[in-house]
């Protein structure tokens, strides 16, 4: 299958909006490297489901494609160029599956020795891409919370060690009251910058209450659906010649109604929001039977993807280590064993890779960033006008260094 | 984004920053390139040196070991180990980031590019049938002890001129419990998790009559020894060592493999248990250390080799996960280290320069006395 392949009809199987953006760039489509346009359609094939976000970035990024003239072209795709592909590779139909292409790309590139090559190509088209099509700024600063520790009456090492440089440490936190201040003050950015898929709220356990604005999504919520991919995950491995690659093709594959979802929230029907559950839970490695992975892996994905202005996330404790075997099970058991203070921990570092992640967004330089050590006095802020490598001795509660912050 | 003070774009920088700390806190000296006296390799007779060699199966970041903040995981290593060793900053692996396949790499020399989670044998000869075939050794001589099911063709490859009866004998110590407990797991499952890769691929593990007689053969345990032993460790790696430490007491074998497994938790992305398992890797290389200073067979005449096959990713490439995982072939994830130490290897230098991850055959070939002639590595002159 060779780029001429791209014709209207192939694309008869691709949702309407996708079709659509597919065909109206096809032009651009049919110059491109083939170590490079799979991966683009394989964006593309689920354009219909994708948040905002992605969908102006995807847009603006083809428009740029195809007025760039022939000398600079050849310029963004050398390295691609220069990649070698199999014929297995050429054979494949990566229109119709272009995401199973991209796997089988991936292992040919490591036994290969292309990788380094192909990621030299990835990273200047990235560089390129930004300097040509900067990031649209947010239209207000960005603002994280993380709140961690959830279960955990008290705790003696330090906590924040890596944000700390970055931000100020408060230790007389007033814990009361405190997760309502925190959701009531993402309540009210919401309401008062309106975005879809804008304000964001994850609890890695059972979510409280909250303003129904929220894009919220919580482990709790999602338990039906994890037994049911976990349930899945133990037939396809009980198969006969079942390895990890083909069991992670198969769960990149399914979609909310193989996993019951459309009966889930009375069926009420948000297609994007569901299909982001599916491969938070399909493609996260351990964010089925750990809620601070999970916790993670939706946050970094939710920054990554739709890049909302708000995000509140709430560590809660997860079930302690035990042979994964027993973790994939679903076989009716008593309620597992919590580890509080090791979800501490991961919550710990997870506040800080959610800090990174928010900080890859446009506007990072004016983005703010709060991590509190849920019902205790510490907690750490990060913001433009936030003296950096400081400790503070306020008495205060999180309603008070929000406002110092933002 | 601002550039952040730890993030090296270059394998030379990671190598530069692992001496420093380093230097700082074990006051270790910085090698040169000159080749050691001679009277240091006559530290012990050709025929009665040992090797052992330890490798992670999933490496440990910087972050979390030799950084300031992270020599609080690894004290055995920063007191005890680096002190005594010759220490090699840089060592890179230009392969496939899976461990089955960077295994049999650093057992072959050869950069495999074999399905990482296909059974198969590694198409180069392994550094067990080099050192068998030329040096005539019986198979009781060459041993691995590897932690998973997918690594039990590892002790020999499909090579036409080496191959199927001179490789290594390779016991998977989970596969012998699983044997000695008929089955019945109920108080050992802690010990018998297997394929950190993905946990999407759980097989079960499956005993047999031949790991029951190696049990009770060679390793001179009986079932109920074993099974009640077993319910004292923790995690499948201290079961390996134990393992490793009764082959040692019974087998005695020259040529030593251990590869642990347990820092691999981190795919499950839950930090803690990463940091556990680096924790408990360190605990575990001081002891074997110790085992080669108190076992007869042993005391004197080995050389202990101590290399994560590969790393993990940075916190900075927003393709990966940062610790959970290693694919993203960034510069962290391809350089680790490697720590030496026995008779006649300088202690506490640090190499800078960039080792590859196929020089350990050859290294290995030159200490012992074989010809590593398939390998596409150099022996690492600071050590010979």
């Amino acid at each position: 299958m060779s780029q001429n392949d791209l014709k209207p009809e192939r694309f008869a199987g691709y949702p309407p909006d996708a079709r659509k953006v597919v065909t109206d760039h096809l032009a651009t489509l049919q110059r491109l490297p083939l170590s490079f346009l799979p991966g683009l359609l394989r964006e593309l094939i689920d354009f219909d489901y994708k948040f905002p976000a992605e969908r102006r970035a995807r847009e603006r990024e083809l428009a740029h494609l195809s007025s760039l003239p022939a000398a600079e072209w050849t310029e963004w795709f050398k390295g691609f160029q220069q990649i070698q592909l199999s014929k297995a590779l050429e054979d494949f139909d990566w229109i119709k599956s272009p995401a199973q292409f991209v796997e089988r790309l991936s292992a040919h590139l490591w036994a290969s020795h292309q990788l380094d090559a192909f990621r030299q190509a990835s990273n200047d088209y990235a560089d390129r891409l930004r300097a040509a099509v900067p990031p649209e700024p947010p239209p207000v600063p960005r603002l994280g919370i993380s709140i961690i520790g959830q279960g955990v009456a008290s705790y003696d090492q330090p906590l924040f060690r890596k944000l700390r440089a970055h931000g100020a440490y408060y230790k007389h936190i007033k814990p009361e009251y405190g997760l309502r201040q925190l959701l009531d003050a993402v309540a009210i950015r919401a309401k008062a910058h309106p975005l879809p898929y804008g304000h964001w709220y994850i609890d890695g356990g059972e979510s409280a209450a909250h303003d129904p604005t929220l894009t919220a999504i919580s482990y709790s919520d999602l338990e039906p659906v994890r037994n049911v991919v976990l349930r899945k995950m133990q037939e396809e491995i009980d198969k006969p010649g079942m390895g990890p690659e083909a069991l992670r093709t198969i769960m990149a594959q399914m979609r909310p109604s193989d996993l019951g979802m459309d009966k889930l929230n009375g069926g009420k029907p948000d297609e994007v929001l569901r299909r982001f559950e599916v491969s938070v839970l399909t493609e996260g490695s351990g964010t089925q039977i750990f809620s601070t992975v999970f916790a993670q892996w939706a946050a970094r994905e939710a920054l990554r993807r739709a890049q909302p202005l708000t995000l509140l996330v709430r560590f809660a404790p997860r079930q302690r280590q035990r042979p994964m075997n027993e973790l994939l099970s679903t076989e009716a058991r008593v309620p597992p064993e919590l580890d509080p203070i090791g979800s501490l921990v991961d919550g710990d570092f997870a506040a800080y890779y959610n800090w990174l992640n928010q900080q890859r967004l446009p506007g990072a330089e004016q983005s703010c960033f709060i991590v509190w050590f849920e019902g205790s006095n510490q907690a750490l802020a990060i913001g433009p006008t936030t003296p950096r490598g400081t400790e503070s001795a306020s008495v205060a509660d999180l309603k008070q260094v929000l406002a110092w912050t933002l | 984004m601002r550039k952040r003070s730890f993030f090296p774009d270059s394998s030379e920088l990671l190598a530069h920053s692992r001496r420093d700390f380093l230097r700082d806190a074990a006051g270790v000296a910085l090698g040169s390139a000159l080749v050691r006296p001679s009277w240091a390799r006559a530290a012990a007779v050709p025929s009665k040196r040992k090797v052992v060699v330890v490798t992670f199966g999933g490496g440990a970041r910087d972050q979390e070991t030799f950084m300031p903040e992270g020599q609080e995981n690894i004290p055995h290593l920063m007191s005890e180990l680096i002190p005594r060793s010759s220490f090699f900053t840089q060592v890179v692996n230009r392969g496939i980031l899976g461990h089955y396949v960077a295994t049999a790499s650093l057992a072959t020399g050869v950069y495999e590019t074999f399905n990482n989670f296909a059974a198969v044998s590694p198409e180069s000869p392994t550094v067990f049938e080099y050192f068998r075939k030329d040096l005539r050794r019986p198979s009781s001589d060459a041993w691995v002890v590897a932690p998973s099911n997918g690594f039990n063709r590892i002790g020999e490859s499909s090579h036409r001129s080496y191959g199927p009866g001179l490789g290594a004998r390779v016991i998977l110590p989970k596969r012998l419990l699983t044997a000695a407990t008929s089955g019945g797991k109920g108080d050992y499952q802690h010990l018998l998790r297997d394929n950190y890769e993905s946990p999407y691929f759980t097989p079960d593990l499956a005993g047999s009559e031949f790991e029951l007689q190696q049990l009770e053969m060679i390793l001179k345990l009986s079932a109920d020894d074993f099974r009640t032993h077993a319910q004292a460790l923790s995690s499948p790696d201290e079961l390996s060592v134990y393992i490793a430490r009764q082959l040692m007491r019974q087998v005695a074998p020259s040529l030593l493999w251990i590869t642990l497994h347990d820092i691999d938790v981190a795919h499950a992305g839950a930090y803690s248990l990463y940091i556990e398992g680096i924790r408990r890797t360190d605990r575990l290389c001081s002891e074997l250390w110790k085992a080669i200073q108190t076992e007869p067979e042993y005391a004197g005449n080995t050389t202990m080799f101590i290399l994560p096959d590969f790393g993990r990713d940075g916190d900075d490439d927003a393709s990966g996960n940062g610790f959970q995982h290693h694919r993203t072939g960034d510069v962290l994830s391809r350089t680790t280290w490697m720590l030496v130490a026995g008779p006649g290897v300088r202690e506490g230098a640090v190499f800078d320069r960039a080792v590859d991850s196929t020089d350990l055959v050859p290294t290995l070939g030159a200490l012992l006395g074989f010809s590593a002639s398939f390998s596409q590595g150099q022996p690492v002159r600071e050590i010979l």
